[in-house]
């Protein structure tokens, strides 16, 4: 018998009013593994993650958490049920200091104690945040806001973990730092991970398995390694 | 310091020429058709005068030759600025309530009905507040609640005949289910769209209040509202309480003093609450509030709805102060009006929205020696305020600290 997967679309369509942006993506994520999804711009990457979290609906196809349908559940009922996104461009909320952007990702929760645990434990994963708590979110360096992004998304407690690019916009030493802590997540915290990158170098070097997305579409799927090693994604992606 | 004036004569110049273009026409041209000039050059002559003088003033102190003056009122600010932080914040609320609980003893009838104002609006702006300042939607049809929470007391009461205690709550209750029933429908939209959706919205409640004759009169407006009547106690033939309509204007400041300190209240526990967090999410970024779990909808309802609330206890309250209401309190301009308020004072911060208020109410009263100089003075010292404290007279301190400032 096979394991379930955790995370399953089937044939999921959706888009921007007229504008179709998903023209049938099916993938699958199994607990415990990183999977990254790789794409060009516009072929529809972070409207999957949207898309997966009820922000935008989805026109046709079904998406099943743990086996559960969630097409009609509502984007705030998600983070509850431990399905929490990292959106892109970091969107942490400005002009509110880090901890009370830490408190929001526990918004769900009320077990005040566990949560303020919570919190010194991001402090810990995150020395810096940890130095600058009572400083405002939008006061931070990118790097440190992406961290903080990935600390607020971490209080929600997930089971799986959406990150959609982030790598964007960030000093290379800081990416692979970023990239380190999400390795760490994964093995310690043992959150699921599907991650959309356009770096499709480093994204593969982390995750076990690929998709590829060209205009809404999944164009190929297999190991990462595999995916790696592929000439054409060398060529398309990879820029060789 | 020639250096330094050299760097502003020019921005100084040109500020003074369109000075004289702007002053020519208002002052210039007669209804009649005649043309002048004499009063226009010898206004304009008297402002750069004065400007010239605060020019060279701010010159000579950034070529730093009036060190000897200023370092010393730097510091004495400074010191002040010590002991005054020093001081618990209740102190300040204590000396304040003083204060305002006094003063109706000192002023006079005028004074009494400004300070009566004033506390209206306070708590008008408060409720804004929560609308514009917490959950970060801008609103531009807000009196429309409170026309609605008049419009209900001056109803109730002179068709039924209900108590204004009674009639308070309802009121309230009425404009709470106006501004869910209008916010269900607006809060769709967002930013720019919201604003422009609330104003139309606050224009359709007041032509409705316009035009409905056999409900609200129409433009005549109703009459004859009955005060807020009390119990007192009374000791003659033993001790009962006798019902008295209230007269006196400083009962009805006692009573506005009582539900601005209310709506105060309120709106700091609101704050620092849980659903505070979520509106401050929402407005800082509703799509990432939305991700983290917070339903935006309802919260934007609620924020709406409370906002609605204290409107509409003003309103009742406005109505049994003045026992006339018509649609003319209730222009787009009051709303445009309390939003001047609530952003002028600071927005999200109590203590900014209060001094707000009681700059935009007294300020005219102030300015009425100008005559008919009046607005144009008003709307000067408005545009400097915003030049000089952008973010309100007293910013609200969540929202104010920079990472340069220190680490509390």
């Amino acid at each position: 018998m096979s394991i379930q997967p955790i995370l399953e679309l089937k044939d999921v369509h959706s888009g921007y009013g007229s504008i179709k942006a998903l023209k049938g993506i099916s993938l699958k994520v199994m607990p415990g593994e990183i999977v990254a999804i790789i794409g060009a711009n516009g072929a529809g990457k972070s409207t999957t993650l949207m898309t997966i979290c009820g922000i935008i609906k989805a026109e046709k196809g079904e998406i099943y958490y743990a086996g559960q349908l969630i097409n009609k559940v509502s984007a705030e009922k998600l983070p509850t049920m431990g399905l929490c996104q990292v959106p892109e461009g970091r969107r942490i909320f400005p002009r509110l200091t880090v901890m009370e952007n830490l408190r929001l990702g526990a918004f769900h929760r009320d077990d005040i104690d566990q949560i303020m645990k919570d919190i010194q434990h991001s402090y810990e994963m995150f020395p810096i945040l940890g130095e600058r708590k009572k400083q405002q979110g939008g006061t931070l360096s990118g790097g440190e806001q992406q961290m903080l992004a990935i600390a607020r998304a971490l209080m929600t407690k997930p089971k799986v973990l959406l990150l959609d690019e982030p790598s964007l916009g960030l000093a290379p030493i800081i990416v692979q730092q970023i990239f380190d802590i999400i390795a760490q997540i994964n093995k310690e915290e043992g959150v699921t991970i599907l991650l959309v990158e356009q770096n499709a170098n480093l994204a593969l070097h982390a995750a076990s398995r690929g998709y590829v997305v060209e205009t809404g579409e999944i164009t190929l799927e297999d190991e990462a390694d595999v995916l790696l090693s592929n000439p054409k994604i060398r060529e398309a992606y990879l820029g060789e | 310091m020639i250096q330094e004036f050299k760097k502003v004569w020019k921005q100084y110049t040109i500020g003074m020429l369109w000075l004289l273009g702007l002053l020519w026409p208002l002052l210039g041209i007669h209804s009649d058709g005649t043309m002048t000039f004499q009063t226009t050059f010898t206004v304009w002559t008297y402002i750069l005068a004065g400007s010239f003088v605060c020019l060279m003033i701010y010159v000579i102190k950034g070529s730093g030759s009036l060190k000897f003056v200023a370092d010393p009122v730097s510091r004495a600010a400074g010191n002040i600025k010590t002991t005054s932080t020093a001081l618990p914040t209740w102190i300040w609320l204590a000396a304040g309530l003083i204060v305002a609980l006094i003063y109706p003893q000192f002023a006079d009838r005028y004074g009494t009905d400004v300070a009566i104002s004033v506390l209206l609006y306070i708590c008008l702006g408060l409720g804004l507040n929560v609308v514009v300042g917490l959950a970060g939607m801008l609103d531009l049809g807000y009196i429309a609640f409170y026309g609605v929470g008049a419009y209900t007391y001056a109803i109730l009461n002179t068709v039924y005949g209900l108590g204004f205690w009674v009639c308070l709550p309802l009121s309230a209750l009425t404009a709470c289910i106006a501004g869910c029933i209008v916010g269900y429908p607006t809060l769709r939209m967002r930013g720019d769209y919201l604003a422009i959706v609330t104003l139309g919205f606050g224009e359709i409640i007041r032509i409705i209040l316009n035009n409905w004759m056999e409900l609200t009169n129409g433009p005549n407006g109703i009459l004859g509202i009955k005060s807020i009547g009390i119990f007192l106690p009374v000791f003659e033939n033993g001790f009962t309480f006798e019902h008295f309509w209230m007269k006196k204007l400083q009962l009805f400041y006692y009573f506005a003093l009582g539900l601005a300190i209310v709506a105060a209240i309120c709106v700091h526990r609101l704050n620092f609450s849980r659903v505070g967090r979520a509106w401050e999410s929402i407005r800082e970024d509703e799509t990432a509030a939305e991700l983290m779990g917070v339903n935006t909808f309802i919260y934007k309802l609620l924020a709406y709805a409370i906002g609605a609330i204290f409107a509409g206890l003003a309103g009742a309250f406005f109505a049994a102060r003045m026992r006339f209401v018509s649609p003319e309190s209730f222009t787009f301009l009051e709303s445009a009006m309390v939003l001047c308020m609530v952003v002028l004072g600071g927005m999200g911060s109590i203590p900014g929205i209060i001094l707000g208020v009681a700059a935009l109410i007294a300020l005219p009263e102030v300015f009425r020696q100008f005559e008919s100089y009046r607005m144009l003075i008003f709307g000067a010292t408005m545009v400097i305020m915003m030049l000089f404290r952008p973010a309100g007279l007293i910013p609200a301190k969540r929202v104010g600290t920079r990472s340069e400032e220190k680490e509390g």
